[in-house]
């Protein structure tokens, strides 16, 4: 029999507010255990929480972003169950009236057409804190770092709409390409700052029905996800091949051997006897408040995409790698402000840049070669102040030692030669240096030309303006 | 009149004056409780050093010439606030040894005026009873009968202004902690509108209900009380942004022309005669000084007390999930997580209060919480309602404060249902979420005190208050004084 996979994500979205949703803690990660924390985030008696209203704006940002509906009135809940790193035994969150709700993204995946995933619900809930295991200091028992607590998060579950782990993966990172667009995740996903959960369940091809499904926790890449996706979808395929059934639980993905196993079972659930917060009041969201965020929202990756294609006149291809991030669309932006030529820019950007980047494990914000320093190289190409070849070493220099490239071009002596007489010159002596391939050329090898343009480059250092080298070439050696 | 007997007032006339010290009125009021404290037990922990320090600092506050109306006067609070570096138990074991890191808001408030602390007081167990007798640190006796419960929560609160211990003193009130005490006491006791007062730094028994507010020798003092601790606080999200009134300036407007509705489902054919005596009395009262009275009907007062044990103790299941000795409070000796967390909450809470987060827990569980929670919720609105078509047609309402006066200590100890109806008056209160005052209206033959309560509109602090006043003028009963 041949069987349906069905997939549905929830994914944990760290917000990138300074403070934390409830209390004026910093957010900062990697602190000293228990230094950022009052008692509202420690959970003592008495305390209360006062909602951060920046978590409210970034939701709803998000909202917007993924075509969700704002709720007017939304509510928070408390989710109660005990553990240590949970300081009040309940997490603040929200249940029944979430902030965002029925929206949707459009993924595609290579060779197939686009599809609309939709997205139940985005809601605000507080991070619990962190168990520190077997430290000596601790006699090798556990300890609790509460830093954690508290910190602002968005829970976005998509539909089951899911039916492949590309899919999956793609609708993922889509989701990671807005918030961090969006400036209100960092995106780290190995500091768990974006985390994914996967629903997943098998059905026979054509049922309807969807099949038991198995939530799968810890899966903290993109390439944990297709795998943990795949792994599941194999390990149900083949329980129920063998006569079994599969069981709804909680499993957990071992990146290691990349696997998942069985955390808890539906009987084991917790019952979370969710019930509105008393603490908090409901959040009524404005259609003012809705509408200046919408004004405020910056332009996403799909429309700048679409305005670099019909404004710019990228290709397609190019739109998208320029859009991988806003920083990155924003580099290329200020660059095409500076020197009117996008495809260049763009090429230069794809190559140079990347490449450089790539290399040294910068990232776009921090390029040494700023928008206008590039925009000053390639303007130095299109006036035949140098070639496109030099440029690359005049680059590479920039990079290095941050100077501009005029000084550079300057300094080094790397001025283009588009002089008539002095290239005439140097093509003079390489024919009388190669006579045999001069015959050769006259004998009507016309491979042989390439040669020559070569010679001459090597012999100018690279500095003899190409065309120019060319035209002279041609009309010598027909001679 | 000896310095004890004195009200806030008038000791803040004494010391305006330079009559009376801060210290001298302190160190008076600590020998008080150290001579009838093994009689009354209104006190979990006195703190006369700090009181006295405070008492000194207030002298030189008031010699410098800044003398307001709390500068230098010996108050106590509830043992459920929060009391930065002064140990805070709430009345349970599990908060024993517990010492806050900082305070709650409504002391700050009194504090920063200049009050002195002489301690803080006995209660029921995380203000969940009516006689106190759930406290894990003694129950405290009634002033006027001492065989008799104070009532609760607050009990040490009203017996310590009934015990001439303290001056004044702060409560909480969630289904009638403050005003059912403070009538079984003889002193005033006001229970504020939801969000009139800051919650933060108050222990939480159930959040939705919740509320602070002052009992006092007479109304006057209530008056004061009410307006240092009242207001907006940006700690708490519930706490209501709107001004705080000057409520001693209109309290001699007098009842002339106001319209007093008297609930017909509060005065049934069950309550005391003594009560029922007292009422009548009151109204009486009323009448001669002008006010108009009107039948009016709360049509869902039955309910009341049901909704409200299924939403005060859904509430507290979870407002009492941190006390699990991980951080912070009572934690057993034990083998593994599960076990240190069975241990420390078996060991920590008393049985009252085992019996309610068991109710709250079953109330809020997949598959009950329609029945019960989201029905009680149902059930408040629709008690909210009845107060709002109520107050279409009257001023303040009045009725009594309990059906009964003091009972015996341990008479409805094993009989939680007949305990949980002693509150019958008070609750709807609470889950309307408006304000209400219990002032002393009489006494029982058998000589304990007798309270009215008078219930405001939301908000309308000021109204019963000022009834309150006019009704304390004309008569004489809370002048006399427990036997203590």
């Amino acid at each position: 029999m041949k069987y349906q996979p069905v997939i549905g994500l929830e994914v944990h979205v760290q917000l990138l507010t300074d403070t934390k949703i409830f209390c004026g803690c910093s957010t900062t990660f990697g602190s000293e255990p228990n230094s950022q924390t009052c008692p509202v985030c420690l959970g003592l008696p008495g305390a209360l929480p006062v909602l951060n209203k920046k978590v409210v704006e970034f939701a709803i940002r998000a909202g917007l972003s993924t075509n969700c509906s704002i709720t007017p009135r939304s509510i928070f809940a408390r989710k109660n169950y005990f553990y240590p790193d949970l300081p009040k035994g309940y997490q603040i969150s929200q249940f029944e009236d979430p902030i965002c709700q029925l929206g949707w993204l459009d993924i595609t995946v290579e060779g197939q057409e686009t599809k609309r995933i939709g997205i139940t619900r985005i809601h605000m809930e507080e991070d619990a804190g962190k168990l520190v295991h077997g430290d000596s200091d601790m006699n090798d028992g556990s300890g609790v770092d509460l830093n954690r607590a508290c910190t602002p998060l968005l829970e976005v579950v998509s539909e089951p709409d899911l039916r492949t782990s590309d899919e999956a993966v793609s609708y993922l990172k889509q989701l990671h390409q807005i918030v961090t667009w969006l400036g209100i995740c960092d995106g780290n996903m190995e500091e768990g700052s974006f985390r994914c959960d996967a629903n997943v369940s098998v059905m026979p091809v054509g049922s309807s029905t969807f099949g038991t499904r198995a939530e799968i926790k810890n899966i903290n890449s993109f390439k944990f996800v297709k795998q943990a996706i795949e792994y599941e979808i194999e390990r149900q395929i083949d329980l129920i091949e063998d006569g079994g059934t599969v069981v709804q639980e909680t499993r957990l993905f071992d990146p290691n051997s990349c696997t998942t196993r069985s955390m808890r079972s539906k009987e084991e659930a917790h019952d979370y006897r969710y019930f509105p917060d008393p603490d908090l009041v409901p959040l009524v969201i404005s259609d003012q408040w809705i509408e200046r965020a919408r004004r405020e929202l910056p332009e996403l990756p799909e429309q700048r995409q679409h305005r670099f294609m019909t404004d710019l006149g990228l290709p397609a291809y190019d739109a998208e790698v320029l859009t991988a991030s806003r920083a990155l669309a924003d580099y290329f932006e200020a660059c095409v402000a500076a020197h009117d030529n996008a495809k260049a820019v763009g090429n230069w950007i794809m190559g140079e840049i990347t490449r450089s980047l790539n290399d040294s494990g910068t990232s776009i914000e921090a390029c040494p070669v700023t928008p206008a320093r590039l925009a000053e190289l390639l303007k130095l190409i299109d006036n035949g102040t140098i070639s496109g070849k030099i440029a690359k070493t005049v680059f590479d220099e920039m990079w290095k030692s941050g100077k501009t490239p005029q000084t550079i071009v300057e300094e080094q002596g790397l001025v283009q030669v588009s002089d008539i007489g002095a290239i005439e010159s140097i093509i003079d002596e390489i024919m009388a240096a190669n006579a045999g391939q001069v015959e050769e050329y006259r004998g009507g090898k016309e491979k042989v030309f390439g040669f020559f343009v070569g010679q001459v480059m090597k012999a100018s250092k690279g500095k003899a303006n190409p065309s120019v080298v060319n035209e002279l070439l041609l009309t010598k050696l027909q001679g | 009149m000896t310095i004890i007997d004195m009200t806030i007032h008038e000791l803040h006339a004494a010391l305006k004056g330079k009559q009376i010290s801060s210290v001298e009125a302190t160190t008076a009021l600590l020998e008080r409780i150290t001579a009838v404290e093994p009689q009354v037990g209104s006190f979990i922990t006195v703190t006369p050093e700090q009181a006295l320090a405070a008492a000194k600092a207030a002298d030189h506050r008031i010699a410098s010439g800044d003398c307001q109306l709390l500068t230098g006067i010996p108050l106590a609070i509830k043992d459920i606030f929060l009391t930065e570096g002064i140990r805070t138990t709430c009345g349970s074991r599990i908060l024993e040894n517990f010492i806050p890191p900082y305070s709650a808001t409504s002391w700050e408030k009194l504090r920063d005026c200049g009050a002195v602390l002489l301690g803080k007081l006995n209660q029921d167990e995380f203000a969940m009873g009516s006689s106190n007798e759930s406290s894990a640190y003694g129950t405290t006796r009634n002033p006027w009968d001492t065989t008799c419960i104070p009532g609760g929560s607050s009990g040490g609160s009203a017996a310590s202004v009934a015990a001439r211990q303290a001056v004044a003193t702060l409560g909480t009130d969630t289904g009638g902690s403050i005003r059912q005490p403070a009538s079984h006491c003889g002193c005033v006791g006001l229970k504020p509108t939801y969000g009139r007062v800051s919650r933060y730094g108050v222990i939480a028994y159930a959040s939705s209900l919740d509320q602070v507010g002052p009992l006092t020798r007479d109304v006057a003092d209530c008056a004061i009380m009410l307006e240092a601790i009242a207001g907006h606080d940006p700690k708490d999200s519930t706490s209501v942004d709107t001004p705080v009134p000057n409520y001693s300036a209109s309290l001699t407007q007098g009842v002339k022309g106001m319209k007093i509705g008297l609930p017909k489902e509060y005065f049934i054919d069950g309550l005391d005669p003594d009560v029922q005596k007292a009422m009548d009395a009151a109204i009486d009262t009323y009448r001669r000084l002008g006010a108009e009275f009107v039948e009016i009907s709360l049509p869902n007062t039955d309910y009341a007390v049901a909704t409200y044990y299924l939403i005060a103790t859904a509430e507290a299941s979870s407002n009492l999930a941190r006390y699990d000795g991980v951080r912070f409070g009572h934690r057993a000796e034990a083998d593994g997580l599960l076990d240190m967390y069975t241990k420390s909450r078996s060991e920590g809470f008393g049985s009252e209060v085992k019996r309610r987060i068991m109710i709250g827990t079953y109330a809020l569980s997949s598959g009950y919480y329609d029945a019960y929670y989201v029905k009680a919720q149902k059930v408040r609105t629709l008690i909210m309602n009845d107060f709002v078509k109520a107050f279409a047609d009257v001023d303040v309402m009045l009725t009594p404060v309990a059906p009964t006066p003091a009972f015996k200590i341990g008479e409805k100890i094993n009989d939680p249902l007949q305990m949980y109806l002693s509150d019958i008056f008070t609750i709807p209160v609470n889950l309307a979420g408006t304000c209400a005052m219990s002032l002393p209206a009489g006494f029982s033959a058998a000589g304990l005190p007798i309270g009215l309560q008078l219930i405001g509109k939301p908000f309308g602090e000021e109204s019963i208050l000022r009834a309150g006043y006019a009704f304390e003028q004309a008569t004489e009963w809370h002048i006399r004084k427990a036997t203590i």
